[in-house]
């Protein structure tokens, strides 16, 4: 009803701003460092995979891209129960590696 | 030794061919010598919105491809002896244009003019880059509204990583032109203001060029709008940018067109 126009709001400008503003976090982060991001994401994993079981998915890295510089951050979620065995691993790793370094002197 | 600037914006429509021939006309009006460029190869404007669409006879394509001098093909602007304009081609299509060859240009009109400002084609292909590629500085223009401020982010994007100066590791040196602002709408907040744009494209304004029936009027005429409407509120705007882009410090207001008493009362349709 043309009659109830006034009632609408016109301040649409806010929106506007706000979508934009999360769709060009996105975009960015996606054309300018998609690169990058896949690089550091795989050997970041493959270091932490060495010393802790670690899925995919608990990696994640991001840009926040600034105007003189960005900040790559990485955050990587270790389950408690990992890190508990994860000295266990180290610990075991090691001891194979003790074990087969006998073998190849006692040969 | 000119400055090369760039007036890029990725989507169409939103002033590039008009601000380039404002701020190249101003810019002149200085005494310095200018050359504007038309990167547009197959939809050429430039030409026709500075009255000189009768005079081309060879253009880029031609220079680029040695079948013309350089100076066979700039058109010197007939209202403003410092000013030159370098036509696009309106027959071949953008594949034409060679990086080595483009260099070459750049380069040539590097030694004979004190500026160069390329007028860029909307999108991000081989035109829009090429135009971009030996730029010192670009004037990305961006209309307030969300389409064209996402486009000016992925040109930004693009002025960081494709251009020589980024491949060097240098900083590309990027201004905002904010064109068609309409001051009682962004007030509103029925549209994105200065501040709005500033903050989500974050790089430092260059002007703002307020929304004004001059600038149709001037293209009409075929004369760049601080040419033939140079007491109005949109060739005022464009007469500080160029100030600005040329280093100097002005304050930053946006100028409205004077309105008679007439015209206040019975509206511009009226008259």
């Amino acid at each position: 009803m043309r009659l109830f126009r006034f009632l609408r709001p016109v301040s649409s400008a806010p929106v506007a701003r706000q979508r934009l503003q999360s769709l060009l976090d996105y975009e960015r982060r996606l054309v300018t460092h998609s690169d990058l991001i896949a690089v550091l994401h795989e050997e970041i994993l493959a270091v932490i995979a060495r010393h802790v079981p670690v899925d995919q998915d608990q990696v994640q890295i991001r840009v926040d891209r600034g105007t003189e510089s960005s900040n790559v951050v990485v955050d990587v979620e270790i389950p408690n129960a990992s890190l508990a065995t994860a000295s266990f691993w180290v610990h075991s790793a090691r001891t194979q590696a003790f074990a087969d370094d006998a073998r190849r002197w006692s040969r | 030794m000119a400055k090369v600037v760039v007036v890029t914006s990725g989507k169409g429509g939103v002033g590039k061919t008009t601000s380039t021939a404002a701020l190249g006309a101003a810019l002149a009006r200085s005494g310095q010598n200018v050359a504007v460029v038309d990167f547009d190869v197959g939809l050429r404007n430039l030409d026709i919105v500075m009255g000189a669409e009768r005079r081309v006879v060879f253009d880029l394509i031609n220079v680029v491809q040695g079948t013309a001098k350089l100076a066979q093909a700039l058109i010197r602007d007939k209202r403003l002896e410092t000013l030159y304009l370098l036509p696009a081609s309106q027959t071949r299509d953008k594949d034409a244009l060679t990086e080595d060859g483009v260099a070459e240009v750049i380069a040539e009109l590097r030694v004979r003019f004190d500026w160069v400002v390329c007028d860029s084609p909307a999108g991000i292909e081989r035109g829009a880059t090429l135009a971009m590629r030996f730029a010192d500085e670009a004037v990305v223009v961006a209309n307030p509204e969300v389409s064209s401020v996402r486009d000016s982010d992925r040109i930004i994007g693009l002025l960081d990583s494709k251009t020589l100066k980024a491949e060097l590791g240098e900083r590309m040196t990027k201004h905002l032109l904010i064109t068609r602002f309409d001051v009682a709408r962004a007030a509103s907040r029925e549209m994105l203001n200065i501040v709005d744009i500033k903050e989500i494209l974050e790089i430092p304004l260059l002007g703002i060029i307020p929304e004004s029936e001059e600038v149709l009027r001037a293209s009409n005429l075929g004369a760049p709008v601080t040419i033939c409407g140079r007491d109005s509120a949109p060739s005022r705007a464009y007469f500080d940018a160029a100030r600005r882009l040329a280093g100097e410090t002005v304050d930053m207001v946006i100028p409205a067109d004077k309105e008679g008493l007439f015209t206040k009362l019975f509206g511009r349709r009226a008259a």
